[in-house]
């Protein structure tokens, strides 16, 4: 277990994982995006999503030509629900304080 | 890690040419009814999807179980429903994330207050710990909250949460074990025939089928009408949204009477809930899944309203799924009048999802032959045009449908 390959930093999802979600017999993006995770975190599939259909790809799932990409949903980027609101954020402070 | 992996989806699998039962719709409902099927000893069980695991509203619902209710039906059918999911990952070897922090419902009336207090006294009267508490005693349990203009709350400890879709890969591959042949990617494009031999034709050829249960929720009306079963219920669209994921804080689910408003912190620790958007209930026919800004503001200002904290708090996803609407408050099930042998599972107000497991397990053995569950009565497909001695709805109407 030496070789532990990232392919979703957000939500820790790894080449074994998908490739575990290809064996139990989930093919689409869509479907192992919900199976493992991936592409659920503060990026939303930013970063992940051209390695883990290169994953499917290689798992011999699906080729590349047919692997479309996952609904992309609003907000574009993560947005505070107090400027959704109209509101300031309370106490608003950097990280770390 | 050595893992026994069984095919929940058999990529690219024939389509078998008989079945005894075929199911419609691959949500919860479906999966679940075709698993207490073989369960039962029923073979040739058959389900069918148009689209993958978790497109629908199975996928995109806010994973509440809750107990509190205002009809004794509901109370009692969730009971058991919530032991079933509390079980789940036990009988069905997968994780559900299952965390049992109560319920907390908030009124800001007085009419919304005498509402909860005649129901917790009938759930107390079916052994749900319900407690009518003070909005201070409120806070206790949430110290976030901001309780001011709110008359009265109501906190069931032993209500929950849980993720939803490992409900559908539970259930989808234990059916799957026990010889249930389950399609995604298969649309039911024509139903012909008759009981005993209805012919449902698909991409992938035609299933020949004894009996077929429609369990596509929202959509079953469009479903059914391949059938000639014309369906009263309705969808309507409702939003939902994500935060970035918080330490854990919040214990209970907590939902405000009036608006609608819910919202829970999953064992991932991502905010999740919803709000009413009274311009949805346009009755319109078509499902929408589209996303909208009006949604995220509403839903923003009655978060940050009820707990100013979450306003530094980020959304990173919002979607929506249709809840399936009937027109006295109660879902739909058994034989439809019009076509023997066609069964309907649906108009469940959006909470089909927590009452599956329950649900599933009577529909089941009510087609095993079973005498039928007291909700086959209720809740039977004919009450809409049926004439004549016997009551003219679904029995009492149920109020507690938020969101």
């Amino acid at each position: 277990m030496s070789r532990k390959v990232i392919l979703c930093r957000c939500e820790d999802v790894t080449l074994a994982d998908v490739e575990h979600a290809v064996a139990a017999g989930y093919a689409d993006l869509e479907e192992i995006k919900r199976y493992t995770g991936f592409g659920t975190g503060p990026c939303q599939g930013k970063e992940c999503l051209r390695e883990v259909a290169l994953a499917i790809a290689a798992a011999g799932a699906r080729s590349p030509e047919t692997i479309a990409p996952f609904t992309t949903r609003p907000p574009l980027v993560p947005t505070e629900l107090g400027l959704l609101a109209g509101r300031a954020a309370p106490g608003k402070r950097r990280a770390g304080k | 890690m050595a893992e026994q992996v069984t095919k929940s989806r058999p990529t690219g699998a024939p389509l078998p040419a008989n079945a005894e039962i075929a199911v419609i719709g691959a949500g919860v409902m479906g999966l679940a009814l075709a698993y207490n099927l073989a369960l039962l000893g029923v073979e040739r069980v058959v389900v069918l999807d148009a689209h993958y695991l978790a497109w629908g509203a199975s996928g995109r619902n806010g994973g509440g179980v809750r107990q509190q209710w205002s009809t004794e039906m509901n109370i009692r059918l969730m009971q058991e429903s919530v032991e079933l999911c509390a079980g789940f990952a036990r009988e069905l070897g997968i994780n559900v994330w299952m965390r049992r922090g109560g319920y907390l419902f908030l009124a800001r009336t007085a009419a919304a207050r005498a509402r909860l207090e005649k129901n917790v006294a009938l759930q107390n009267r079916c052994d749900v710990p319900t407690r009518l508490v003070s909005p201070e005693d409120a806070r206790a349990i949430v110290p976030e909250l901001d309780v001011e203009g709110f008359e009265a709350a109501c906190y069931n400890a032993t209500d929950g949460i849980v993720f939803p879709w490992p409900f559908l890969w539970g259930y989808a591959r234990a059916a799957g074990r026990r010889g249930v042949s389950i399609h995604t990617g298969t649309p039911v494009t024509a139903i012909e025939g008759a009981a005993g031999a209805f012919r449902l034709h698909t991409p992938k050829g035609i299933l020949r089928a004894a009996r077929v249960v429609c369990a596509a929720g929202a959509w079953s009306p469009e479903v059914a009408l391949l059938a000639d079963v014309a369906l009263p219920d309705w969808p309507v669209r409702h939003e939902i949204l994500s935060t970035e994921p918080l330490k854990p804080f919040l214990k209970p689910m907590v939902s405000v009477i009036e608006s609608g408003l819910y919202f829970s912190q999953s064992l991932r620790g991502e905010l999740v809930g919803g709000i009413s958007m009274p311009e949805e209930r346009g009755g319109a026919r078509e499902i929408r899944l589209t996303s909208s800004l009006a949604f995220l503001q509403t839903m923003a200002r009655a978060l940050t309203e009820v707990m100013p904290v979450l306003a530094a708090v980020k959304v990173v996803r919002q979607w929506a799924g249709p809840y399936d609407m009937s027109p006295d408050g109660n879902p739909i099930v058994g034989e439809a009048p019009e076509r023997p042998g066609f069964y309907v599972c649906c108009g469940f107000q959006g909470h089909g999802f927590m009452m599956a497991p329950v649900v599933a397990r009577y529909y089941a053995r009510a087609l095993a032959g079973e005498t039928p569950h007291t909700f086959f009565e209720a809740w039977r497909a004919d009450r809409f045009t049926r004439s004549g001695p016997g009551p003219a709805s679904g029995g009492e109407r149920e109020t507690m449908i938020i969101g």
